[in-house]
């Protein structure tokens, strides 16, 4: 299993992670690594701890940490802020992308992004650059323009809120994507556009964990790594054939991995 | 719900218009009876009209009992523990700003209103009112030429006596509630605006009212007239320092607008609103109406109101003339321990009239946050067409929003439109922006100024910026 990925200094390492919110834990003891360039899927029940994961990496302030460590670029992240975790380069793809209405898309979106590029000590962009920028970007998705002058996912469908997760992992370019379900509600032309969108913005110095329920997901990305969570921990990893596995034989196959250990 | 710890770490922005001018000043003695009147209208050399108006005025108050229907709770105002006339001393006569104490100028420069030639404000003519009286008014002489009237109350009164008698009071009449009868008896001063036929203002003129002093009350008057097809956009900005006792405002302003006539009135007040426990602030109990005499004519209110821990206040149209146009743009935040009771009453007495109502109200804190509002359509309203939008935005879980729509139609062929929301800034809301890289208190003003932005598109553009700035001036640290 081991790639020549490896030669380089992992981007997030998870380590024996455990969470809880209200006192009732949800995480016990999740372990993962990833480097640059790899892909890597998180597939369990609803239930199984798979969202938590993903916002506790992003710092959702209602989880709190009770073991382990995330660290990301070799720095321990476990007390910083959402935002300080955004722009030094973490990307969290949300499964039910909020609506906050009245804030324009447009200026969200260029707030956003600045605060990103004020942290790698680049240029903040003024309306004009960054609709320049937005328009390249918009092709990655192919979304309209029209969409940046609504409110932030205010009357999108579930299709349209997904390519703005995008947009917004365009604009950002994280260092490591977490998209929770984002194949999740989409039909078949909408899911190839999300995944092209995906693959054109990773490169080999990114990371990718993807969140999902579905094969269909992982044909477009293939991974390298398959995870499969069950009541708060990772029972199983392998490559990406597990998922093909798991796809036909469901996850009550997986039960008996937890009855071994 | 808000993290209720991640708000307690947010740094806490006092008032920045707290501080006191320290500056000699003649105050008459505390009280009111027809001779303190007598003696305000003696200082200010009134003619005779005006006295009697006062006296009547203030023998219908003493008839008169404080409303109670307001949701708010505070403790009883001692009328005879105020003080009506309190004047910084200054020579008698001022024949320019060289003349005016410079401590003034410097407090006025404090507040971001320089009022000398060199530093002025280009684009708006100012009149700044330092307790009870005028202290100056910028761009008169270029105003004059353009026949617009913009001066102190007090000096309308001396140089246009006869627009001040017929229209004075026409508008809000004396005996019109507890609060116009009071102020009708002992106004001080406030500004007075006079737009000739058929002439656009050609800048906006502005008032900014300071109270400097403790214990004596504010009582402004501001008269607005706009001929035939004339038009005027007028600001109106307020603070004062921080007391822990509880200044009484009282204010009325009236406007009246004739044929194809159009007056825009826009207010951001900022009184001292009390500390986080609810001591001292402003008592702001103010009647403001505009009177659409005319054909087509048109007043428009907007406000952003932010201050003072009692706000009473209700911006009012009557729309006489046929085709008249009433607009109501509000602003409502409360945080701490503020109340507000505001909103808005649309007269359509006239066919055709139409009215629109956008009001949205932000309460933070243990503050209480009331829009009442009331839409009427007369008999002859013929063809007449309201549309009221009243939202509601709640932060954190101790604060509370009231909507309380008052609707009476006597003409079945007219229209009354009413919508309202109410909503809470989620956690979710703010963690999405902030997984976004945007700062926790960015968050929450993006998402206010979002709420308020049907109303912020109203503003003058600098208003509308100044007005996004203080909402999240004023939310920092209670967002909870």
């Amino acid at each position: 299993m081991q790639s020549k990925m490896k030669e380089s200094d992992p981007i997030l390492e998870v380590e024996n992670l455990s969470a809880s919110t209200d006192n009732l834990p949800i995480l016990k003891g999740v372990s993962l690594t990833v480097y640059p360039g790899e892909i890597h899927a998180i597939m369990g029940r609803n239930g199984c701890g798979k969202s938590t994961l993903s916002k506790i990496i992003a710092g959702h302030p209602s989880y709190s940490i009770t073991n382990g460590d995330i660290k990301f670029l070799g720095e321990n992240i476990n007390s910083l802020e959402p935002e300080e975790r955004s722009q030094s380069g973490i990307f969290l793809g949300f499964q039910y992308p909020i609506e906050i209405p009245g804030v324009s898309n447009l200026e969200f979106l260029r707030v956003s992004t600045n605060a990103r590029r004020k942290f790698l000590n680049k240029e903040e962009l003024d309306t004009f650059d960054f609709e320049e920028l937005v328009k390249e970007k918009l092709e990655i998705v192919k979304m309209d323009h029209a969409f940046l002058s609504r409110s932030v996912n205010q009357g999108f469908s579930g299709g349209e809120k997904k390519r703005n997760e995008i947009l917004q992992m365009a604009l950002l370019e994280p260092k490591i994507a977490i998209l929770d379900e984002t194949d999740s509600g989409l039909d078949i032309d909408a899911l190839r556009i999300v995944a092209s969108g995906i693959k054109k913005i990773s490169n080999a110095q990114t990371g990718i964990i993807l969140i999902t329920h579905y094969q269909r997901l992982l044909d477009e990305i293939k991974p390298n790594y398959v995870h499969v969570m069950s009541d708060g921990q990772i029972i199983k990893t392998g490559e990406s054939d597990l998922a093909l596995e798991l796809e036909e034989k469901g996850y009550e196959w997986t039960d008996n991995f937890i009855k071994e250990t | 719900m808000v993290n209720e710890n991640l708000v307690k770490d947010v740094v806490k922005e006092p008032y920045k218009y707290g501080f006191v001018t320290d500056i000699e000043t003649e105050k008459i003695e505390k009280g009111l009876n027809e001779d303190i009147i007598k003696l305000i209208s003696q200082k200010k050399e009134e003619p005779k009209f005006l006295l009697n108006f006062r006296l009547k005025a203030f023998k219908k108050w003493q008839k008169m009992k404080e409303p109670d229907w307001a949701a708010l709770g505070y403790k009883k105002i001692d009328y005879q523990d105020i003080i009506y006339y309190s004047a910084p001393k200054q020579k008698e006569k001022i024949s320019s700003l060289d003349e005016v104490d410079p401590k003034l100028l410097e407090t006025f420069d404090k507040l971001g209103i320089p009022l000398t030639e060199q530093k002025k404000l280009t684009n708006v003519a100012v009149d700044a009112v330092f307790d009870s009286v005028s202290i100056a008014t910028t761009f008169r002489e270029e105003l004059a030429e353009h026949g617009v009237i913009f001066c102190s109350i007090s000096e309308a009164v001396k140089n246009h006596p006869d627009l001040i008698e017929k229209y004075l009071g026409t508008v809000v009449p004396s005996s019109d509630n507890y609060f116009a009868a009071l102020n009708s008896a002992v106004f001080s001063d406030g500004s007075f605006v006079y737009i000739p036929k058929g002439v656009t203002c050609p800048m906006d003129l502005s008032s900014y009212f300071r109270i400097n002093s403790g214990d004596s009350g504010q009582f402004e008057r501001t008269l607005i007239i706009a001929e035939e097809s004339s038009s005027v956009s007028y600001l109106e900005g307020c603070t004062a320092p921080m007391f822990d006792t509880n200044t009484l405002h009282a204010a009325v302003v009236e406007l009246i607008a004739l044929d194809d006539a159009s007056i825009k009135y826009s207010t951001v007040q900022n009184w001292y609103a009390g500390d986080e426990e609810g001591i001292g602030g402003i008592f702001n109990f103010v009647t403001k109406r505009g009177k659409c005499l005319g054909k087509r004519s048109k007043i428009s209110w907007s406000q952003v109101e932010t201050g003072s821990a009692i706000t009473w206040k209700y911006p009012s149209c009557l729309l006489l003339g046929e085709e008249s146009i009433g607009e109501f743009y509000s602003v409502a935040l409360t945080n701490n321990l503020q109340q507000a009771d505001t909103g808005t009453k649309m007269i359509h007495i006239g066919p055709k009239t139409k009215s629109t109502i956008v009001s949205k109200g932000i309460s933070a804190g243990n503050s209480k946050n009331s829009y009442r509002g009331l839409v009427k359509m007369g008999t002859k309203a013929k063809g007449s067409r309201n549309y009221s939008q009243c939202d509601s935005m709640l932060i954190g879980d101790q604060a509370s929003a009231n909507t309380f729509p008052y609707i009476k139609s006597q003409q079945p062929n007219s229209e009354i439109e009413h919508e309202a929301s109410t909503c809470r800034i989620s956690e979710d809301q703010l963690f999405y922006l902030q997984s976004r890289g945007i700062e926790f208190e960015e968050a929450v003003s993006m998402m206010v100024s979002g709420f308020c932005r049907d109303v912020f598109n109203q503003l003058p553009m600098e208003f509308a910026a100044e007005a996004d700035k203080l909402l999240a001036l004023k939310l920092e640290g209670s967002v909870g």
